[in-house]
């Protein structure tokens, strides 16, 4: 048993990724990865929706009526992302106001429904749990490594403080803009695909 | 086995926990988030009077210290005066807006702005004595919602200081682009007034030229035409009769006689 719950827990993380894998929740993966605060502030917030929505529908699992089991897992994914938000306005504004509306968007992030259906639905609540926390951790590890990258290399700062010294400080360093823009991105999670592709090629889908 | 009654009771049952829930959060945390709002909004004083720098984070002592130099008037908008015995903190323009005693229909706008308030907060920002720049609270309709900022002035009221808003809800990346430092940094030095006087400032709709030669238009912002528009409208309705236009007058009928 210890080592299924691990199993929940960590297999989102590589083997399983949510983002690299499944592709789902790129819209968020996009847009708030500028930079490593808004990265981990993004992460913990899914994290927190994914692992209290999976554990509140595993609950009721046995309770939701079937015919409108999709909309009763709406409104509790939606309350808890305006619960989030709130939460985020009232202790990180700054962050928060960078965010904007993606953390509103966690609503419509696929993962998150996703698990509900298809995890939530047919297993108890430790169980549900772990696999929401672990589906979460997938998709920050994601989020961390791409805002970490283009950080780095769109600003030349990790979480906001230099590390490659400017060309117009008179460093050697010049920025790429492309990876503050979306497309960067685009970029940096194909390259990761690609890496987790070549050393696991189970995960590459049959030609 | 489930019938419509058991549904119906269930899908209440979730509403109101949910409802309960929402409702709790967003009271429990409105102090915190105004308190942060209003943080946001000086801020963005000290911002447009550049007096701070956009990414810059301040302490509240650093804000306190940097508003030394920053003096807040209650005006008059219709007659322009000062009103030095009303507590600019007892002020809030945006509620008495909404109030019919406090406020007066405004004419038909571009800025889509239904009623003005009679008196308004403005700052002052004074340097040895004299007038650096004044920073003037402005708004108005972008696509999606009305925007809120302030816009600085220098001291011969006409060239800009800068340009900040601190509230909207623009589409991000579009409209939502007027947060872009590179774009308020394209502010400063713009002219508002031509040479009757009347506000002609333009967020144009493609680029504009350097400062020295097109000193009345800022370059558009991509995609966001109606969001460029509502710049545009709202500057030269605050800037206008209806807006502080006797204000201004009367700070530069001080300042030349």
């Amino acid at each position: 048993m210890a080592t299924e719950t691990r199993r929940i827990l960590m297999d989102p993380l590589i083997h399983n990724n949510p983002i690299a894998l499944q592709v789902l929740g790129i819209c968020s993966a996009l847009a708030v990865t500028t930079g490593m605060q808004t990265s981990v502030v993004m992460s913990a917030a899914v994290v927190a929706v994914i692992a209290l929505s999976n554990l509140s529908v595993s609950l009721l699992r046995n309770m939701i009526p079937t015919n409108i089991r999709i909309i009763v897992q709406l409104t509790i994914i939606a309350s808890l992302v305006i619960v989030t938000d709130q939460i985020l306005k009232a202790y990180v504004y700054e962050i928060s106001k960078q965010l904007s509306v993606f953390v509103g968007l966690i609503i419509t992030n696929c993962i998150i429904m996703g698990r509900a259906e298809a995890f939530a639905m047919q297993n108890p609540p430790l169980k549900s749990l772990m696999d929401g926390i672990g589906n979460g951790l997938g998709y920050a590890a994601i989020l961390l490594v791409v805002g970490a990258a283009r950080e780095v290399f769109g600003a030349g700062t990790f979480w906001g403080i230099p590390v490659l010294p400017l060309a117009s400080e008179g460093g050697w360093f010049t920025p790429n803009g492309l990876m503050s823009l979306s497309p960067g991105a685009f970029f940096v999670i194909g390259f990761l695909i690609w890496i987790l592709r070549t050393f696991r090629p189970e995960q590459n889908e049959a030609e | 086995m489930t019938t419509a009654r058991y549904i119906l009771t269930f899908a209440a049952a979730v509403c109101l926990v949910c409802a309960v829930l929402v409702s709790g959060s967003a009271v429990a945390l409105r102090d915190l988030q105004a308190a942060n709002a209003e943080q946001e909004r000086q801020r963005n004083v000290l911002f447009a009077a550049g007096l701070a720098d956009p990414g810059e984070e301040l302490s509240e002592a650093d804000m306190a210290e940097r508003f030394a130099a920053v003096r807040a008037v209650v005006v008059d908008l219709e007659t322009g005066e000062e009103l030095p015995e009303v507590d600019p903190a007892s002020v809030d323009p945006l509620v008495e807006a909404g109030i019919t005693d406090s406020s007066r229909a405004a004419p038909e706008n571009l800025a889509r702005i239904r009623r003005v308030e009679r008196r308004s907060v403005v700052y002052l920002v004074e340097a040895e004595g004299a007038l650096d720049a004044v920073v003037l609270p402005v708004r108005g309709q972008g696509l999606w919602s009305v925007l809120y900022g302030y816009l600085a002035l220098d001291a011969d009221l006409d060239t800009v200081r800068g340009l900040t808003f601190y509230e909207h809800k623009e589409t991000p990346g579009l409209g939502g682009e007027v947060d872009n430092p590179n774009w308020k940094a394209l502010w400063p030095g713009r002219r508002v007034f031509g040479t009757a006087g009347e506000p002609i400032i333009e967020v144009a709709r493609a680029a504009a030229g350097p400062v020295a030669e097109d000193p009345h238009r800022v370059d558009g912002l991509a995609g966001a035409t109606m969001t460029s528009r509502g710049v545009t409208n709202l500057l030269r309705f605050w800037l206008a009769e209806n807006g502080f236009g006797p204000f201004l007058a009367r700070l530069a009928g001080e300042a030349g006689g």
